[in-house]
């Protein structure tokens, strides 16, 4: 057996071999963007989070373009008694950049948190989640399937929470792990401008806190990198990007949640229009690192992460999902 | 809810560390389902001879829980209770003259600065507990808004009050009875409403006076300057001019309705009442 073991690592084992000429295939990626760049990109985005944090106009920010209307007032039926709606919406945008075409799905989940009574108002959430899945599952195990399967599925939560300075409530608690298990959750605080920078910094180490605590993963995972080689075995050095890569998600786990503020409006400051808010007392610069993390989540979501975030809920939550429905179907027709 | 400003608020209005703010040291014990913890604190003030006792009731916990019905019951049996005390004290034949009322004269009711008008949680609390106190509705936490936003979100909030009926404290005036100053402070007053405020414990100082503030990268807060917030309108119409006529209308209007609901419900009590016949 220990014989038979040894031959497979053997073949296993890289061989570098020295190029003598040059032969083109480094030409490969840029085949590959071309064709990537026809087929266009999908990054579908959900926001959870009680009315009034921002949401909306966040969403609207991190992409420049008014993509979501803000919702929110209550509505009635005849007899004056507001009727909550926990219907989950998506909204579709096609966005494009310098040739890159995305179709950017935003899916808002109003009417959460905002009852007397709160009991399982997740449930609309964790199902529009899990059906995304079973829709792909679905599709993927017809016999005679689409070439390219549109995906649907849940790429990034972004969770907003409430900038009282004190602490996570139990219903955020409560959502967040349960989403946790089975999508990508960013965490991030909502209208930040009403903490001062003191408060902010405690708020933010006590949420970390509390995220340790009650054991909720948020993206991205200290422990998890898809692009990894996994083959050099134990004791093997990381090369330089990777350990720049870690270095750069441990970074983020450490701003993490991103004390955010949005506008759509623009103002002026020191002669140049970036989007800010102007108050009485001073104008918040939405683009200014010292007044909210703005910025670090726009890069994070859009500039670095972005295929990162595709990648881990197609790899490892999806993943996740398959195999427990295959088992669980193996198991009920076994039966 | 927890977080929106309620003890720094009252730590502002009463310029001085009334209330402790309640930091949960560890995650352990906040994780579990609190219950709404009604407490009153007495203070007492003293102008120009004039001794004022303010008690103030807090409610932490207020909102944090998943489910919220039963803080509304909660907070509500802690008003009728006073209530019950003032009549049953009434009602004997011996009167203590050093009885204490207890009654709340005003329930200052913090609504989240989200912009969009009242949650349903507010509605319903203010609509059940409005005909038993006087409810201001305040918006606390008000410079997370700029003053259009501020404006706008007044008025969903007084449009939402008048279209669910919300019976609040609208400063109340007669137009035949009372003088134009009083007309013309009410009008005021009324227009104000709901009050947004600002609290802090921190002072610094500015231009060489010491100001109460809160400060950001992006300039200074000030709680007591009437441009930035409605803090100090309030804390003199509370403390000073509307003192008295919050009072009165919790003794002549809103506990005689309490009074006549509760008796004409069980009709007249047996054991507490002696019939007085007149020959």
């Amino acid at each position: 057996m220990a014989t038979e073991q040894k031959k497979t690592t053997a073949s296993e084992k890289k061989l570098r071999v020295a190029l003598t000429g040059y032969v083109g295939f480094d030409s490969i990626t840029g085949q590959i963007e071309k064709k990537l760049l026809k087929r266009g990109f999908a990054f579908n985005l959900m926001v959870v989070g009680r009315s009034g944090l921002g949401k909306s106009t966040l969403v609207n920010t991190l992409f420049a373009s008014h993509l979501v209307d803000s919702k929110g007032l209550l509505k009635t039926n005849e007899n004056g008694v507001p009727i909550q709606t926990t219907e989950i919406q998506s909204v579709s945008h096609i966005i494009e950049e310098n040739g890159v075409r995305l179709k950017l799905t935003i899916t808002d989940t109003p009417g959460y948190g905002d009852q007397v009574n709160n009991d399982k108002c997740w449930e609309p959430i964790i199902k529009y989640i899990k059906d995304q899945y079973s829709g792909f599952l679905r599709k993927e195990l017809t016999p005679t399937r689409d070439r390219r399967i549109a995906d649907t599925r849940v790429h990034a939560v972004l969770f907003f929470i409430s900038p009282s300075g004190h602490a996570l409530t139990p219903l955020d608690i409560n959502v967040m792990r349960r989403i946790s298990e089975i999508a990508n959750v960013i965490p991030v605080i909502g209208k930040s401008d009403s903490l001062t920078i003191e408060e902010r910094t405690a708020f933010k180490k006590r949420i970390k806190e509390e995220i340790e605590y009650h054991g909720i993963k948020t993206f991205p995972y200290a422990d998890v990198f898809v692009d990894e080689d996994l083959s050099g075995g134990l004791g093997s050095v990381l090369d330089e990007e990777e350990r720049a890569d870690r270095q750069l998600v441990n970074a983020i786990r450490d701003v993490i949640p991103f004390a955010v503020v949005g506008s759509e409006k623009s103002v002026v400051v020191d002669g140049k229009a970036v989007r800010g808010r102007r108050t009485r007392w001073g104008v918040i610069n939405v683009e200014n690192e010292d007044h909210c993390e703005f910025i670090a989540l726009r890069n994070f979501l859009t500039r670095t992460h972005l295929q990162d975030l595709i990648d881990v809920t197609s790899m490892i939550h999806y993943e996740g999902f398959r195999t427990k429905q295959l088992l669980a179907l193996k198991e009920a027709s076994g039966n | 809810s927890s977080g929106s400003g309620k003890s720094t608020f009252v730590n502002t209005l009463c310029e001085s560390p009334v209330i402790l703010r309640k930091d949960h040291l560890d995650a352990e014990k906040a994780a579990a389902p609190k219950t709404i913890n009604i407490t009153p604190t007495t203070i007492e003030m003293d102008e120009d001879g004039l001794k004022l006792s303010l008690t103030v009731v807090d409610t932490p916990g207020f909102g944090d829980n998943i489910n919220n019905e039963p803080a509304f019951a909660d907070i509500l049996e802690y008003i009728e209770h006073q209530y019950e005390e003032i009549l049953s004290q009434e009602s004997r034949i011996k009167r203590n003259p050093r009885f204490q009322d207890n009654r709340v004269h005003v329930l200052l009711y913090f609504v989240q600065p989200t912009g969009h008008g009242l949650r349903e949680m507010d509605i319903e609390f203010m609509r059940t507990l409005g005909p038993r106190v006087n409810v201001i509705p305040v918006i606390s936490k008000a410079d997370s808004m700029t003053p259009q936003e501020l404006n706008a979100f007044k008025k969903k909030v007084m449009e939402d009050i008048s279209h669910y009926k919300i019976p609040i404290y609208d400063f109340p005036y007669d137009e035949d009875e009372d003088d134009e100053e009083t007309i013309e402070e009410n009008t005021e007053l009324r227009g104000l409403l709901p009050f947004s405020v600002i609290g802090s414990e921190d002072e610094i100082v500015l231009n060489g006076r010491r100001v109460r503030c809160r400060q950001y990268p992006w300039g200074v807060v000030e709680v007591d300057n009437s441009k930035h917030c409605d803090f100090s309108k309030l804390r003199y119409m509370l403390l000073s001019s509307h003192l008295h006529d919050v009072k009165d209308i919790t003794h002549e209007v809103l506990y005689e309705s309490w009074r006549t609901e509760k008796l004409s419900k069980e009709g007249h009590h047996d054991d507490d009442e002696e019939e007085v016949v007149i020959d």
